[in-house]
């Protein structure tokens, strides 16, 4: 076992690594070159005939694009990572996270975390789950690691809220028990391929 | 006097082509394991005998198939590690282990630490051919500690091997499981091993070797770390980690004299707190088999400390106010040459009653035998196949040395003596040429020259001693210590056959014996005249390095400053500081660094588990003398005159090679000086005690304070004694000494026998060892209370 995480008692010491930029104009004549090299090209001339062009056919031909949000919402991709869904299981209604921890590991961001315990039916308990939204960065690896498509990304993408953490309790991800038939399975990272079945081998049984 | 010798003979084997050096006789599967090449194998573990149980070490050697695990190693072997054959049973082995086995990975606790799964992924089972109905086995708890469940278990027989071979308790064995026998026709369709493996396999459980559903043993829990599989686990861990989460920090244990590897398992204690706790303790379970302290007790720690700027000043006043510091031995090299120092440089007294009795004996066997220390080590010890034991409470004292002592009978074909006042249910069993005496408490010369009557050569013996062991007799002397002479003779002999290496393990007893200057001369002329290599073991924790590095007084006077010890200031790490203007934080064994030295006489290094952010004892020697900056810039300064090296703490490693060599630290430097053999007294046979009779022994797990304030030690402070003895006691006893009374609960030791009661010590409040003084055994009049 190496011991050098041990030797180092220098507490912020850490090397940075500075990045290699090009130099920024330092005289005022050099920055108003800048400038000036930067408004006058004809790119932006360009840039306004596209701009002319929509304007004509929103107004006067009919082909307007604006979606009315919040009024009206376009559908999203299955495939889109936002709030985490913690589903159910179909059958029972209890929760489909079994307390592996695979996500808690795989998370790159560190954001989540969880507390399990040895329950009265001596199963593994997910008593505590959190997931730190100000940390989350939407990777996906978390719905793709989890073995028993218990945490999926779901399309609740409007983050706007007082505080971010107000997303993050267990409970708050958890289909709603009296909504579950309308739970959708996930199609997104992680989920079963459409030809699953055909990889199976099978396995002999006894009984 | 001299160092113990081991002598090995080397030869070659060929292993897959390449050739190795291995020590004769040993076993093909460590040769291999020592040279770094890899045989896959479940059941085996080193130290142990070989049980054969999973049979995957299969290997071929000179073209015939044997297991690795029990064919010994002979000079020009060729060994072949994989043939088709043996690939086609390996996988058939491991296809078997699956069948029926819970697909609960994602909950065990195992959690990827897994030889089933290793294995399985290994030898490449991506198809199953077998299959049996499977039966029904419930989880149960054993003990206060373990959790068994038998559905994950893939009865290697690992757990009982060890506790067998190594613990000694014997507390768990194979059972049958109830399980559907196997089909006929398997036999000629799958591969011989596999089949034999499977139906042996199919047939069992691992259950309490007592018939019920509890254990009876010392609840080490040695069976969980050796566990495969996710079938053993602590009651107190399961469920509660993944073993990726937790970080693992190589440290000792601060418990027992034996110096332990341990390493501590920590993680943010919960969400909401973030602070790091321990969460297990792991050990390199192959090399260094641990106590129950040493595991379950490691919750100790001084939590939420801060720099207490009026304690601190308040300390730093009654330092320099301070005649003497009281200490014990839970306390690192570092701190008692700290400690040392202030003893030098400002005149104050040491005062260290645990340890003090343990000094003056290692002086006069320095004196006696012109070695600075004792020759033997648990490492030497464990190849000798005749051991002694003398003035040591075996089970409770020191686990490494029953350990030792046990594994000696199982691996050696050892034979062994345990001298002791306290009868013991435990020891006997652990071989048959075992032999157990109980003599009375003050006959310890007595058993030393039976020794000699026994063991030493005549020739070498000084004539005044022969004349007086042929003036005492064998058989009177073996009548006089509790043994029945004729049974005993005849025993003997079959005991000494084909013995050749003698190993004595010394106990605190003897420290504080009154005749203990004759003691440790009688120890010189053992090893002088028979050949014996000796062990001693330190009272507790660091107390070797306390002898070694502390100059101790023999008394406290004046204004005291205790350190995790009674006092009119104290420093502490037991956390009662907390609103006690008169007490200063301290940090706790598990966190801080430095090193300890161990019974084995090695210097060894222990890191930092638990965040501590008070003060420690550096700061306080840095504000009344210069102290560097750190507690490790002690450790090169250690005396070397007294074996230390100059060696830095951060050159130290802490580490196991694969032959199992304990790379740890370094080993003190011992001198032997020629000097003639000293002379002994005569004995007086009235110094045996009669009557109530009370011996300071803590109960197994128990050592200190520390261990005490674990959640996973049970243990309580109290009065421990026979059955008999303490029906006889009722519920509460009060003891009265000759300077003080105690009044404590009686507490019963099932594998205790006799009248003689042991009084705890381990509660440095309760002050013991001021009501026995030096002496281990003390007469009293005990009453109910």
């Amino acid at each position: 076992m190496s011991l050098e995480q041990f030797k180092n008692r220098n507490v912020g010491t850490q090397n940075y690594v500075k990045l290699d930029l090009d130099h920024s104009p330092t005289t005022g004549w050099c920055q108003f070159k800048q400038v000036v090299k930067r408004t006058f090209k004809p790119e932006l001339f360009v840039g306004l005939g596209v701009t002319f062009r929509e304007m004509v056919n929103a107004l006067f031909r009919g082909k307007m694009h604006t979606t009315q949000y919040p009024f009206e919402k376009l559908p999203i991709s299955p495939r889109y990572r936002a709030i985490h869904d913690m589903l159910r299981l179909l059958e029972s209604g209890n929760y489909r996270c079994i307390g592996c921890g695979l996500c808690e590991k795989i998370c790159i961001s560190d954001c989540i975390s969880m507390e399990t315990k040895y329950d009265e039916n001596q199963r593994k308990e997910v008593s505590e789950y959190t997931i730190n939204f100000g940390r989350c960065i939407f990777c996906g690896y978390c719905a793709e690691v989890c073995p028993e498509l218990a945490i999926v990304h779901g399309g609740r993408y409007e983050n706007a809220s007082e505080q971010r953490a107000s997303f993050s309790l267990f409970e708050d991800m958890l289909t709603p028990i009296d909504q579950l038939n309308l739970q959708q399975e996930y199609a997104g990272f992680g989920a079963i391929s459409p030809n699953a079945d055909e990889n199976v081998k099978s396995t002999p049984l006894a009984y | 006097m001299s160092e113990v010798q081991i002598v090995e003979n080397m030869v070659d084997i060929t292993i897959d082509g390449v050739v190795c050096k291995a020590k004769e006789g040993e076993y093909v599967l460590n040769a291999a394991r020592a040279n770094d090449i890899f045989i896959p194998a479940i059941c085996y573990l080193t130290r142990c005998s070989p049980t054969l149980a999973c049979r995957i070490c299969l290997v071929e050697v000179d073209g015939k198939q044997v297991y690795a695990c029990n064919s010994k190693v002979k000079e020009g072997m060729n060994i072949t590690v994989d043939t088709p054959d043996i690939l086609a049973e390996r996988r058939a082995m491991m296809e078997v282990y699956d069948v029926n086995h819970p697909l609960q990975c994602g909950v065990c606790d195992q959690s990827g630490e897994c030889e089933l799964q290793n294995y399985t992924l290994e030898l490449q089972v991506d198809s199953q051919s077998y299959s049996i109905p499977d039966t029904k086995r419930e989880t149960t708890n054993w003990s206060s500690v373990l959790h068994y469940d038998p559905g994950l278990c893939i009865v290697c027989e690992r757990c009982t091997t060890i506790c067998k071979d190594m613990i000694g308790d014997a507390a768990i064995t194979t059972a049958k499981r109830g399980g559907e026998a196997l089909d006929k026709s398997w036999k000629d369709n799958m591969p011989k091993d596999a089949y034999a493996m499977w139906n042996k396999l199919q047939k069992s459980v691992i259950a309490p070797s007592n018939g019920t559903g509890s254990t009876d043993c010392s609840d080490c829990g040695e069976c969980i770390s050796v566990c495969p599989v996710g079938a053993l686990v602590s009651r107190d861990f399961v469920y509660t980690s993944n073993a990726w989460d937790l970080k693992r920090i190589p440290a000792v244990s601060a418990h027992s004299s034996d110096g332990f590897a341990i390493y501590y398992e920590t993680k943010p204690a919960a969400i909401e707190d973030r602070r790091e706790k321990i969460f297990r303790v792991t050990n390199e379970w192959n090399f260094v088999s641990l106590d129950g302290a040493a595991r379950f007790g490691y919750d100790f720690e001084n939590q939420d400390v801060s720099k207490d700027e009026t304690a601190f000043k308040a300390a730093v006043e009654a330092m320099n106010k301070a005649e003497t510091i009281r200490f014990n031995s839970v306390i690192t090299n570092e701190e008692a040459l700290m400690l040392q120092t202030l003893k030098e440089k400002k005149g104050l007294k040491l005062y260290n009653p645990e340890v003090r009795p343990f000094q003056n004996f290692l002086k006069l066997y320095n004196e006696a035998s012109g070695a600075s220390l004792y020759n033997g080590t648990t490492d030497t010890a464990l190849k000798c196949n005749f051991v002694v034991s003398v003035g040591g409470a075996l089970r409770n004292d020191s686990p490494g040395m029953k350990y030792a002592f046990n594994n000696i009978q199982k691996m050696n074909k050892g034979a062994g003596l345990y001298f002791h006042p306290v009868a013991d249910k435990l020891i006997p069993t652990f071989g048959k040429t075992v032999e157990t005496f109980t003599h009375k408490a003050g006959l310890e010369e007595a058993t030393l020259y039976l020794l000699l009557e026994l063991f030493a050569d005549a020739d070498k013996l000084p004539s005044d001693v022969k004349d007086y062991l042929a003036e005492l007799g064998r058989d009177n002397l073996i009548n006089m210590l509790g043994g029945d002479a004729d049974a005993f003779n005849k025993n003997f002999e079959k005991m000494m056959k084909k013995k050749d290496s003698f190993v004595l393990m010394v106990g605190e007893d003897y420290y504080g014996h009154a005749k203990a200057e004759n003691l440790a001369k009688l120890i010189v002329l053992l090893e002088e005249t028979a050949g014996f290599q000796v062990v001693m073991n330190p009272p507790k924790a660091n107390a070797l390095g306390v002898a070694l590095i502390c100059d101790l007084d023999d008394e406290a006077t004046g204004y005291t400053v205790g350190y995790n010890e009674n006092g009119d200031f104290r420093l502490s790490a037991l956390g009662d500081a907390k609103g006690d203007s008169n007490v200063l934080d301290m940090p706790a064994m598990n966190q801080q660094e430095g090193t300890f030295t161990t019974l084995s006489k090695r210097v060894v290094p222990t890191n930092v588990a638990l965040e501590y952010n008070g003060y420690v004892l550096n700061d306080l020697m840095a504000e009344l003398m210069d102290a560097p900056r750190e507690t490790i810039e002690w450790t090169p300064h250690l005396p070397t005159d007294k074996g230390y090296q100059a060696m830095a703490f951060d050159d130290m490693l802490n580490t196991f090679d694969n032959a199992g060599r304990d790379n740890r630290g370094y080993l003190l430097n011992v001198t032997y000086d020629e000097v003639e053999l000293p002379k002994v007294d005569k004995f007086d046979e009235a110094d045996g005690l009669d009557g109530d009779i009370v011996y300071r022994c803590n109960p197994p797990r128990q050592f200190s304070d520390f261990s005490d304030k674990a959640h996973q030690i049970f243990e309580p402070f109290g009065l421990y004694a026979s059955e008999d003895r303490a029906k006889e006691l009722g519920e509460k006893a009060e003891i009265l000494f000759k300077n003080g009374k105690i009044t404590v609960d009686v507490i019963v030791d099932a594998k205790m026998e006799g009248d003689i009661v042991a009084l705890s010590d381990f509660k440095s409040a309760q002050n013991v060892y001021e009501l026995f003084g030096a002496s281990r055994y003390q007469k009293v009049t005990i009453r109910k209370a």
